[in-house]
């Protein structure tokens, strides 16, 4: 169990995972592997007592629900280890391509030299388990730099004098 | 060449604070290595096996005479008095002490240079051709798309965690002084048929444990889409690449599995959707980086020198240095001068604070302020008038630094090898070094002509074997340092791998085995034009082998 942050702050989740076998409850909200989503696509869909999120491993593609985007309010991409950044892209694509604006949260091992870089790539809630970053985002810090070479899905971010590509944010 | 404005300024000098709290972390144990270690490897910090080392970006291989000098400071203040020059165009310190590295960051930074990207899987040191904006061929200088790519690759968030490392070269020329096309992503500037500039994309080559010659995915980007391109064969890498096994990462095992014709349908798809983008370049953007590289204050000069050729008459040693070392410039009158840190015996990429200091001078005194260091571990001064070649080499003469070997046998890529590295399975240096005193004859080296003698260390093949004319691999065997022999290998426009000959040879044995090999070269070669490599791919591999492994006498029957 991790704690969750959205936009830094700290929350109690009201979502719940389900995964494997275990039955989806009604009037709850509802986070399930896509598994769950795929095989019980039309009851889920039809629920209307209780929002529902899907849950994404590196190598379940974001095709595979983007056809119900509109109907989801939150994708949650695992970070299995942090070496492993497939998900960064995959946010990208959720925030570019496909233009969804519920939550995407990072969940997984999250760690705080990375939250600021999951930011600029469309996460806006992180379920974090590591204790050094929970202390630090409890605390209200995020080393992040606040200067950056590139547009990325924060690309409305502009610094002062910056050319397009090479969007320098100053926030 | 670019100069950091304030934003360059300010964002390199917030990565070296935020290095300095975390060393500090470290230091007094907050920080545990295994936290620490991607921090570290972000930040050009390895640990080998006798001690850190840190690796410093030179972006596409150029420097100014400062940089050089503060180069030569850091060698002299925290390491052992010398630098290598690696085959990334980068320098390795190899003994700081971890305590130091922010104040060498810093002492970087105040020169406009950093480590950031040098290692980890991340987009690494953006290379480019040596002689760019000063070679005769060049149809454009790759440098300022270079320094774009740079821009836009440093601490780009969405792929800083790849499956793997990711390397980028641009060329600017038709001839390939990058190798180019052993790299994730190269690029090859060039004109359309409308004479409007773009690029030439090639992905997937690489060296290391599955040797790969990069293939063609486009045959013209235009120069407006370099980031959008570039963008969209990163994403659709780092969605697709393989993370269940490191040496299955790199994107060129990608394409090997998936088939160039269904990546670049997945990458023009991807290129499509983001083309008229954020990234998209202005016209005036490409032409204000461009500037920076504008062509300095070349003299009108005619394209002889009478001072160059009386010199050459009176000293046979700098003719031959001439013959071998000097290129051809594009500007009437300057030449581009290549200072093989190759002498006799040494350490190849190996450079001392004083030999630094002289290179540094040099480049002040007679090139316009500009050095570059080359992906063969030389240094080269690219504007050098004519009438100032004598003296330029009477200067490296005298700080051991005029080896008239540019491009001969002893010009040897080697990488570290066991005496630093902690991947290493054997030593490469001892066997540069020594391949090199054996052939030290400059007469016997002009005999032989071309020819290009690569060695690593390890299979991750950073000395380049596999693209050697001859390449040497260092493997260990049953506790004793075994290398194997490729042929045919070239990094040039006309890329391959060499492929091995047969069973490896000992350390004793391997310096006699590469003399076999050039012997049985000279005997065979139709001209004294005809280089290894033409002779090579001519005869294949079948004479070389016979000489090498020559047939045990048959024994008669009774
Ligand atoms: S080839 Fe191997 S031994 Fe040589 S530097 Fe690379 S990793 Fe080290």
């Amino acid at each position: 169990m991790g704690t969750l942050f959205v936009d830094l702050d700290q929350r109690d989740d009201p979502w719940i995972s389900i995964e494997g076998e275990q039955p989806v409850p009604d009037g709850v909200d509802v986070i399930v592997s896509l598994d769950i989503f795929q095989s019980q696509r039309e009851e889920l869909l039809a629920r209307n007592d209780g929002r529902i999120g899907v849950y994404l491993e590196p190598l379940e593609p974001v095709s595979a629900i983007a056809g119900d985007l509109d109907r989801l309010s939150v994708v949650a991409l695992n970070f299995p280890s942090f070496a492993d950044g497939t998900s960064f892209s995959k946010a990208r694509q959720l925030r570019d391509a496909h233009g969804f604006e519920g939550e995407v949260r990072g969940v997984g091992d999250v760690r705080i030299d990375q939250i600021g870089h999951m930011q600029r790539c469309g996460f806006n809630a992180f379920v974090v388990e590591n204790d050094a970053t929970i202390a630090a985002l409890s605390k209200g810090d995020n080393p992040a730099l606040h200067l950056h070479y590139q547009p990325a899905a924060d690309e409305t971010k502009t610094g002062p004098g910056a050319k397009r590509w090479a969007r320098r944010a100053l926030d | 060449m670019y100069r950091y404005d304030e934003f360059d300024h300010e964002f390199v000098e917030s990565r070296v604070a935020q290095f300095r709290d975390q060393v500090a972390r470290r230091v007094s144990g907050e920080l545990s290595e295994d936290n620490f270690k991607p921090i570290r490897l972000q930040n050009g910090v390895y640990l080998q096996l006798h001690a850190y080392m840190l690796r410093v970006a030179v972006p596409y291989g150029t420097l100014n005479s400062q940089q050089m000098r503060m180069l030569a400071h850091i060698a002299r203040k925290y390491d052992r008095d010398y630098g290598h020059f690696t085959t990334r165009q980068n320098i390795q310190f190899n003994w700081p002490k971890l305590e130091d590295i922010p104040d060498i960051l810093a002492d970087l930074a105040s020169v406009e240079m950093h480590a950031i990207q040098t290692s980890g899987n991340c987009i690494r040191n953006v290379t480019a051709d040596h002689f760019a904006g000063a070679s005769a061929d060049e149809i454009a200088d790759p440098r300022p798309y270079a320094e774009i790519l740079r821009q836009w690759s440093t601490v780009h968030p969405e792929f800083l965690f790849l499956p793997r490392k990711f390397k980028i070269a641009v060329i600017g020329a038709g001839v390939d002084r990058a190798a180019m096309q052993f790299h994730d992503i190269g690029l090859e500037v060039k004109r359309n048929a409308a004479d409007e500039l773009g690029f030439g994309v090639f992905i997937g080559g690489g060296l290391g444990r599955t040797p790969m010659v990069a293939k063609q995915v486009r045959d013209f980007v235009a120069e407006a889409d370099l980031l959008s391109y570039c963008e969209a064969i990163l994403r659709v890498y780092n969605l697709s690449g393989r993370r269940d096994n490191k040496y299955k990462a790199r994107i060129k095992i990608l394409v090997h599995e998936t088939g160039i014709d269904e990546l670049k349908q997945q990458i023009e798809a991807e290129f499509e959707r983001i083309r008229e983008g954020v990234l998209k370049l202005p016209d005036e953007d490409v032409r204000s980086i461009e500037a920076y590289f504008a062509a300095p204050a070349f003299e009108e000069l005619p394209n002889e020198s009478a001072k160059l050729e009386a010199a050459q008459a009176a000293d046979p040693g700098f003719a031959r240095w001439v013959g071998r070392n000097v290129s051809a410039h594009k500007a009437p009158g300057y030449a581009i001068v290549t200072v093989a840190l190759k002498g006799t015996g040494e350490a190849p990429g190996d450079a001392t604070s004083a030999q630094m200091d002289v290179l540094a001078g040099l480049g002040e005194a007679y090139s316009f302020d500009e050095l570059r260091v080359s992906h063969e571990q030389n240094v080269i001064l690219p504007h050098v008038r004519l009438d100032d070649l004598k003296a330029v080499y009477d200067a490296l003469l005298a700080h051991g630094m005029a080896s008239a070997n540019a491009g001969l046998i002893t010009d040897i890529i080697a990488c570290p090898g066991l005496d630093y590295c902690a991947l290493a399975t054997a030593r490469s240096i001892p066997v540069a070094q020594e391949i090199s005193q054996r052939f030290s004859d400059l007469d016997r080296q002009n005999e032989i002509g071309e020819l290009k003698l690569k060695i690593s260390g390890c299979i991750n093949a950073c000395g380049h074997h596999h693209a050697g004319h001859i390449g040497i691999l260092g493997v260990e065997k049953r506790g004793e340092e075994l290398y194997q022999v490729t042929l045919g290998g070239s990094g040039d426009e006309t890329a391959a791998i060499g492929e091995i000959i047969g069973r490896g040879f000992a350390s004793d044995e391997i310096t006699n085995a590469v003399e076999t090999l050039v012997d049985t070269y000279l005997a065979r070669r139709l001209s004294d034009d005809e280089t290894f490599l033409e002779a090579y791919r001519r005869m294949g591999p079948a004479p070389f082998k016979e000489a090498l492994y020559p047939p045990a006498p048959a024994t008669e029957a009774a």
